[in-house]
């Protein structure tokens, strides 16, 4: 007798165990099919082709109407089931009619995960998941306008490269720093943004999505945490997925974020069996098309009486299916510390390829670019083979027959000819080409003599020379450079002038073009990318917190029991009564254990417990008071003497000038702190010839000087110039701080800079040439437009709450006996 | 402890938690830091460097590793060993992700703090 299957659900997962089972025993069951959607199976995957009008709904189709009728299979297009009863075994669809089984199948899928804000039920707000939704999506985009798409995963860039092919104009808003963070690591994510927009596709990451608004009883807009809106005719809501267990549940088996399965593939109850993605297995549910044809082939056995197939889970890989965009991921290519990488990036062509190793096996693989390997990796991944022997030359893939290794001045050699290599003198790769061919030169001085690259600050230095190893090859031994970190062969100058040079603007940017050897860098070399980019585009570059080390992170000064110091800014070292005031009352109000006057006329709040932080900020901020940043690479003090005011000796007015130079100057970052002073008079009461820049007022003016230090060496510094007026003072300062700022390595002082690139580079930059002291200048003051937000009272508005208060307090009922 | 025996106690969301940072679950005998890395795996330590105690919670991650704000040591987070020359090992507390929220296991978490 034939027995009854019952096949909740027409999806890929229920398909494909039907083709299982009719090949094996075609003429073992009835088999009555409840599809939810009014049509034949169809190929999901391939719903985004559909949506970019690549192929037709009929190119999908996976089983149409004719196969049915040959195999004899009763589908019920457009009809859902409502209820399972498994002690009569029937089921019951919303059309009232009740169906008998032997053995049952659920293949329900999964649902669009919809967040919870406000507007989400709209019309013109759509998820994406069946034929509906691509053609509810290609009704909006006939109508022109604007997309927003929610969510940067594999689901939600699909449909935004769809939607702009259809040409909408469309924005991806995603949660996360990096897109599809969850199969790719951050540098695969960067070259993916860059494709993505490249393709007329806005990509706004970190975004968390408020509400969705209206006008006219439609979505029209999207509102981000931030107060940010983007103008909206479709709204796609795709951040995920969840199994779709309710009837499941209903029904009484054991669901917990699935339907869960054992290896058989069989519920809690042995005639019922569920497949694809409204199960859990071994704690897992999946979401793509792979494991569920594995799934799929366990259960067709079952149902055919094969005992031996068992389903132990799946390995993953992922392909995007965008035009153009060749990207793949299998594995689990997480670091850890028993793991290797073997990391190869070709900026020029945007490829980046990773293969993480675990015990001589590849357990885990990411490629961007050229993927041509990926199902090759895949299946060393699968298989767990040692790879030992063949680990050299893995990277290059299957048919790697021997080839060149890796080319040293790859960076500089993808440079156009017009790139400006040394910045003091303005030259370009070019000029210094010819020069080298036409004066036959063969070194450093010959280029330096004769184009005048390198030979002012000499930051450039290793790029030229890596321009005198391309263009003479063998023929030239260039000095070796001391790398900036284990990161990369690249040392700090090199760094810095590329960042420039190839306008790179964000950190994994500058990775993947200079070809670090790690996925996310080091506590050396992020901390000194992240300054660099903050001082070469001030105005584009979205500050890294977590690429900052503590201090600078939180605002405060770390003490060596991990408590905080505080210290308010007192411009010019002046303070009032009622500041005065106000600091005793927040040391007494947080029992502040230790009050101190520091060396920089300013005083230091030690003690200060982390989650007191931002409400001690509140209380100094309400007396008028702001960071003094004692814990920044950046402009600390400005010490003064109290000049004209009141000293019987005094020349000018230090003190005003002093507190006019740190009004003017707070908030800036730089390579190290700097510490600066005005006095009055040649007697020098503020000790303004040991700090970074000191100034000594004269009867005739200002006497600038620089490059002094006061700690781990003593050195007095150095006399730049003198000027007339406070205007002409503060103008100098502000154009040596500039150049300090755009050629000092990351945590080099202004003093080592100074003897590095020579005394007289430095006065010919900001002393001699007006030209270049206004430009530099300039640059300095449209950075501060940016960087004088005072950074307490923004974490008094909340900015980065979470710093500053514990996730979780345990108590001890939880956590103790 | 009786009543909490084989729980696990839901300390947070993982979204909770910076990428590429950390936050802390403060605990009646010490605080414990939950530190999330790039690709989202999060882990827990005792929030004590094994060199001089500094917390380690405020220092940077990278990889798989935090360099602690005090002196520079690279604590290993699967393992919670020093790296490269220093030796040390701070506890590694058990945790599972589970539907987005961050799991302690409350047996070994009092076992750790005994």
């Amino acid at each position: 007798m034939t027995e009854k299957l019952v096949v909740i659900g027409n999806g890929m997962a229920a398909g494909r165990v039907l083709d299982n089972v009719f090949e094996t025993a075609p003429d073992r069951y009835a088999v009555t099919v409840f599809g939810a959607e009014p049509r034949v199976n169809y190929n999901r995957i391939l719903l985004s082709p559909v949506l970019s009008g690549e192929k037709a709904f009929e190119d999908i189709v996976t089983h149409d109407d004719a196969w049915y009728a040959s195999n004899a299979v009763d589908l019920r297009k457009g009809v859902n089931v409502v209820a399972i009863d498994r002690a009569t075994k029937t089921v019951t669809d919303s059309t009232g009619v009740v169906t008998s089984y032997d053995k049952l199948l659920v293949a329900t899928g999964s649902n669009p995960f919809i967040i919870p804000i406000p507007g989400v039920n709209l019309p013109g707000v759509v998820t994406y998941r069946d034929l509906d939704d691509v053609n509810a999506m290609l009704a909006a985009a006939e109508k022109g306008g604007h997309a927003v798409v929610i969510g940067g995963g594999l689901l939600g860039l699909e449909a935004a490269a769809g939607l702009a092919m259809r040409g909408m104009k469309v924005s991806v808003v995603h949660l996360m720093p990096t897109l599809m963070e969850r199969q790719l690591d951050a540098a695969a994510g960067y070259l993916l943004q860059g494709a993505m927009e490249a393709r007329n596709v806005d990509v706004i990451t970190k975004a968390n999505t408020k509400a969705i608004f209206e006008q006219n009883g439609r979505a029209a807009g999207v509102l981000l945490d931030d107060g940010r809106t983007l103008p909206a005719d479709l709204v796609v809501m795709a951040v995920g997925i969840r199994p779709n267990s309710t009837l499941g549940k209903a029904a009484g088996l054991t669901v917990n974020r699935g339907i869960v399965v054992d290896d058989e593939m069989r519920t809690s109850d042995a005639d019922v069996f569920a497949v694809g993605e409204c199960v859990e297995h071994r704690g897992q549910c999946y979401g793509l098309v792979a494991p569920l044809f594995e799934m799929a082939k366990v259960i067709a056995a079952r149902l055919t009486n094969d005992p031996a197939p068992r389903y132990e889970g799946s390995f993953l890989s992922t392909k995007l299916k965008v035009t153009g965009v060749d990207l793949f991921s299998a594995g689990d290519f997480a670091d850890a510390p028993d793991r290797d990488e073997i990391v190869l990036r070709d900026a020029a062509r945007g490829v980046y390829k990773r293969l993480v190793l675990k015990d001589n096996m590849l357990i885990g693989a990411v490629m961007y670019g050229d993927t041509a390997d990926g199902s090759y990796f895949f299946e060393l991944v699968k298989s767990g083979e040692d790879v030992s022997d063949i680990r050299d030359t893995l990277i290059f893939g299957r048919s790697f027959a021997g080839g060149a290794s890796a080319d040293p001045n790859a960076a500089v050699a993808g440079l156009p000819a017009s790139a400006e290599i040394c910045g003091c003198n303005g030259v370009c790769k070019g000029t210094i080409i010819d020069a080298i061919g036409a004066k036959g030169l063969t070194d450093l001085n010959g280029v330096r003599a004769h184009t005048k690259a390198s030979a002012s600050c000499g930051s450039c230095t290793g790029l030229v020379e890596q321009i005198l190893a391309m263009t003479l090859g063998d023929g030239f031994q260039k000095a070796k450079v001391e790398p900036m970190c284990t990161c990369t062969d690249l040392g700090h100058d090199d760094v810095r002038r590329l960042i420039v040079a190839k306008e790179l603007k964000s950190i994994p940017q500058v990775m993947q073009e200079l070809e670090w050897k790690t996925s996310c860098g080091c506590a050396k070399c992020r901390p000194a990318l992240n300054y660099y980019l903050l001082c070469d585009w001030p105005e584009e570059y979205t500050d890294d917190s977590q690429s900052r080390f503590i201090n600078e992170r939180v605002h405060a000064n770390i003490q060596k029991d991990g408590t905080y110091s505080v210290v308010p800014r007192m411009w010019g070292g002046m303070t009032s009564p009622s500041e005065l005031r106000a600091i005793a009352d927040v040391a007494d109000k947080f029992a502040i254990p230790a009050v101190k006057v520091t060396g920089g006329q300013r005083i230091d709040l030690l003690g200060v417990k982390k989650e007191d932080l931002p409400a001690v900020w509140a209380d100094l901020n309400n007396a008028g008071m702001v960071s003094g940043h004692a814990y920044a690479k950046g402009l600390r003090t400005v010490k003064t003497c109290v000049g004209t005011d009141w000293c019987r000796f005094g020349t000018q007015d230090s003190t005003g000038l002093g507190i006019k130079i740190e009004k003017f100057m707070w908030g800036s970052w730089a390579p190290a702190k700097v510490k600066m002073a005005v006095s009055g008079c040649p007697r020098n009461c503020a000790e303004a010839t040991c700090k970074d820049v000191g100034v000594i007022c004269v009867e005739s003016g200002y006497e600038i000087s620089f490059a002094g230090a006061a700690g781990l060496h003593v050195r007095q510094t150095e006399f730049l110039c003198k000027v007339e007026t406070e205007d002409e003072c503060m103008e100098t300062i502000a154009a040596l701080t500039q150049l300090y700022r755009e050629q000092g390595r990351y945590l080099e002082r202004m003093y080592k800079w100074s003897v590095r690139v020579g005394i007289e580079s430095i006065r010919a930059a900001v002393v001699d040439d007006a030209a270049k002291r206004r430009v530099l200048y300039a640059r300095f003051v449209l950075s501060q437009k940016i960087a004088q937000i005072d950074p307490w009272a923004e974490r008094v508005a909340g900015k980065e709450a979470y710093e500053f208060a514990p996730i979780r307090q345990l108590d001890l009922a939880e956590a103790a006996e | 402890m009786t009543m909490h025996m084989n729980d696990w106690i839901d300390v947070g969301g993982v979204d909770d938690v910076p990428v590429r940072g950390s936050r802390i679950v403060r605990a009646p005998e010490g605080d414990i830091a939950i530190f999330k890395a790039a690709d989202g795996a999060v882990f827990a330590l005792r929030d004590k460097c094994p060199h001089k105690g500094g917390p380690l919670s405020q220092g940077i991650v990278h990889g798989r590793s935090v360099t602690c704000p005090l002196h520079n040591w690279i604590i290993d987070l699967e393992t919670g060993e020093a790296t490269g020359a220093d030796h040390g090992c701070s506890n590694v507390f058990a945790l599972k992700v589970q539907d987005g929220r961050i799991l302690m296991d409350a047996r070994r978490l009092a076992a750790a703090f005994a």
